[in-house]
């Protein structure tokens, strides 16, 4: 139990989180970069116009892993967010403020193309239901981690008061998903999540699954790379950093 | 092409959309690099400062 502990403890040390994800990014941005392209010649290019929406139907393409990432996100901020509370891991605390931005500009991303796919659809850039006003809010939640994280100059005490927010406000995150089903709104119900029978044309639902994959990957790409930003201003006075930036002049 | 660029006249919509999925993809993926870059070098000019 012991040699194991110590295992977990050497893993989680900033230096090897360090070294190990330097090595896993690029594997995750290529994976991402061959996705995303697959996703975008059979979102825009070979799949079907709806029935109803006609080709307005394409945004689904952006829209859906936009929302999908400002939920993972803020699931992934506060997961993280907690492990660094409760065991004091650094580099959960680092992943977790990583995740925040990035997280963020999705949530921003998800209702701008919602408005953009509103708009002709419903007549209208915004209106205030259920599932618009609380991804509304889980931009604010986001911006409000930011901000705390950003307010306090002790970066140990930022990433605490950060991470009891970003746990506070997960809460959010169901009645986000749920919200089109607990309440009567304009938005449309769930239509991949419908395990037993998903409601969408096969031929859309393939780039739309590559798509929201190739998000998640980049997502994580980038928040892994913010991380290993924040460990190097965190440990700058740490032996391995002062070996790295010394040894190969910095350029891994 | 013409035909596909229209987006049967939801072309203003659609096209908006990928735009600025492709912004925040492209901002990200920059700021991301950025920050790590700037970190590395700002930790060499420490040391710089204190060795010289």
């Amino acid at each position: 139990m012991f040699k194991l502990n110590r295992m977990f403890h050497k893993l989680l040390s900033p230096e090897s989180y360090y070294r190990f994800a330097g090595r896993l990014v690029p594997w995750l941005g290529w994976s991402c970069a061959i996705l995303m392209i697959a996703g975008l010649i059979g979102g825009l290019w070979y799949s079907p116009p709806d029935y109803q929406q006609g080709e307005s139907v394409r945004i689904i393409y952006v829209h859906v892993p936009a929302a999908w990432l400002s939920l993972f996100g803020y699931m992934f901020m506060a997961g993280a967010a907690l492990v660094g509370l409760v065991w004091h891991v650094k580099v959960a605390e680092s992943l977790s403020m990583a995740a925040a931005p990035v997280g963020a500009s999705f949530t921003f991303l998800a209702l701008v193309t919602g408005s953009l796919w509103g708009k002709p659809m419903w007549g209208t850039f915004w209106v205030w239901d259920a599932r618009l006003t609380s991804e509304l809010v889980l931009l604010f939640l986001y911006l409000g981690v930011i901000a705390l994280y950003n307010a306090v100059p002790d970066v140990r005490k930022a990433s605490r008061a950060a991470g009891i927010l970003a746990l506070v406000g997960a809460v959010n995150v169901p009645i986000v998903h749920y919200s089109v089903e607990w309440w009567y709104t304009l938005h449309q119900g769930p239509t991949v999540t419908k395990l037993d029978a998903p409601s969408i044309d096969i031929r859309m639902l393939i780039p739309l699954l590559l798509m929201a994959l190739a998000s998640t990957l980049f997502f994580l790409a980038v928040v892994f790379t913010r991380a290993r930003a924040d460990l190097v201003r965190r440990e700058r006075d740490k032996r391995w950093v002062r070996e790295l930036v010394t040894a190969d002049g910095g350029r891994q | 092409m013409s035909h596909w660029l229209a987006m049967g006249a939801y072309g203003w919509f659609v096209w908006p959309s990928y735009g600025i999925f492709a912004l925040v993809v492209g901002v990200n993926w920059y700021t991301a690099r950025k920050a790590h870059r700037e970190a590395l070098s700002r930790a060499r000019r420490r040391i710089e400062r204190e060795t010289t």
